[in-house]
């Protein structure tokens, strides 16, 4: 048992470490989906809906694993658990909005390899979160990548019309990007604790 | 390569440079940043995708007549999820505080889209032989990019190499590039050189061939 107050795991998991500026998970995503501000909504939606069910599955397979002691199918059982769940949102997505659908791509099945979701359900693990912990720091995590996203998503939108050198274009740039990103949100490292 | 046949050494060098994981095909990028914050860290994290790189490509190679086109992401997974089970348990029992530093990070590497892409791309159509070349190719190409990272952020972020002081007392450490921020930095840079390198080979076998741009 974890004694932290909600108010702080939430703060925590969004900015002070948020999942893809300070923990680095998610980064695929991060640059893939980030070039349009309109993708980036969505995706920060959808990984934040998967993010949360996959919270409250892990936490029933853990307590499930404990009861029969076999730690160490953790990983393959969360991992297809998650596989599974993305795979309903899918179908989900599909029949409530193809548009959304289309406009995914690729993306929306690559959620499954988003290591963002499975860091999610392996730290909450680890801290020993009770269910109702868990389920505010999948919430905290969720906001804070839709955050990290929309924000980059913003600046590569006006970065599209600057004048970069040809060979920092694309993937250099993003990455000095997402570093000032980072830099800027280590100022919320007094915010908890 | 589809249709082309290469040589096995060429199979094995690919991974280093021309089709280098994390510099050129962009993938692995979650470990190659959040865990390459020392040389040691960087080094350990390279060997253990490496070992599970190699093993899934085995397993898938040899089981590639058996897994259903359906299942096989799925079968994939399971494969690799096991291997990195194992490697976890491991790094546990060998050192404890390199466990702790590398933290959930070992776990990731099941997410890790180089190795699910190789399984799915190169082991589940090849023969045993080539998709272990593959996959050491690919490993230690990952491993190098990753140490090359990992020592750029240890030398100039903490002053040392391997936990070696490198410098006088008088250094000033630059703390950021042990940040997370330092991380987006130290890659852009490599990425920065490995481009201008890419550009000046291509130039220079343009003007070999006589074409004139």
């Amino acid at each position: 048992m974890n004694d932290a107050s909600l108010w702080s795991i939430f703060l925590n998991s969004a900015l002070i470490n948020n999942f893809v500026l300070a923990y680095f998970l998610g980064i695929c995503p991060f640059f893939g989906v980030s070039s349009r501000l309109e993708t980036a909504v969505r995706m920060g939606g959808a990984v934040s809906f998967v993010m949360l069910v996959a919270s409250i599955c892990a936490y029933t397979i853990n307590w499930i694993l404990a009861a029969v002691d076999a730690p160490y199918l953790r990983i393959i059982s969360y991992i297809l658990v998650i596989a599974s769940t993305v795979q309903l949102v899918e179908m989900l997505i599909r029949k409530l909005s193809p548009a959304t659908f289309r406009a995914m791509g690729i993306y929306l099945p690559l959620i499954t390899t988003n290591c963002a979701i499975l860091g999610l359900a392996l730290f909450q693990t680890n801290r020993n979160y009770d269910f109702v912990q868990s389920v505010v720091y999948s919430l905290g995590a969720g906001a804070g990548f839709a955050l990290a996203l929309i924000l980059m998503a913003g600046v590569r939108e006006k970065l599209d019309l600057a004048n970069v050198p040809a060979l920092v274009k694309g993937t250099a740039a993003a990455l000095v990007v997402a570093g000032i990103l980072s830099m800027s949100f280590m100022g919320f490292a007094g915010l908890g604790r | 390569m589809p249709g082309k046949q290469l040589t096995p050494t060429d199979e094995f060098v690919k991974g280093l440079w021309r089709e280098n994981p994390v510099f050129i095909q962009v993938l692995g990028m979650c470990p190659a940043l959040a865990v390459s914050n020392t040389a040691i860290n960087a080094l350990t994290m390279g060997l253990a995708t490496t070992f599970v790189l190699v093993m899934s490509g085995i397993s898938v190679s040899t089981l590639r007549r058996f897994i259903p086109r359906e299942a096989r992401i799925v079968s994939f997974i399971c494969i690799i999820a096991t291997f990195v089970t194992v490697v976890d348990y491991v790094i546990q029992a060998v050192s404890l505080e390199l466990s702790r530093a590398l933290g959930a990070f070992i776990a990731l590497i099941v997410v890790n889209c180089l190795i699910l892409g190789r399984a799915e791309a190169f082991a589940s159509k090849n023969t045993i032989g080539r998709a272990v070349l593959d996959a050491l190719g690919m490993g230690v190409g990952f491993t190098a990019a990753l140490l090359w990272i990992g020592v750029l952020r240890e030398i100039l972020g903490a002053g040392t190499l391997f936990g070696v002081a490198l410098f006088p007392d008088g250094f000033q450490t630059w703390t950021v590039m042990v940040l997370p921020s330092g991380g987006f930095l130290a890659m852009a840079l490599w990425l920065l050189l490995v481009n201008w390198i890419r550009d000046r080979q291509e130039k220079s076998a343009k003007a070999a061939q006589g074409v004139t741009r």
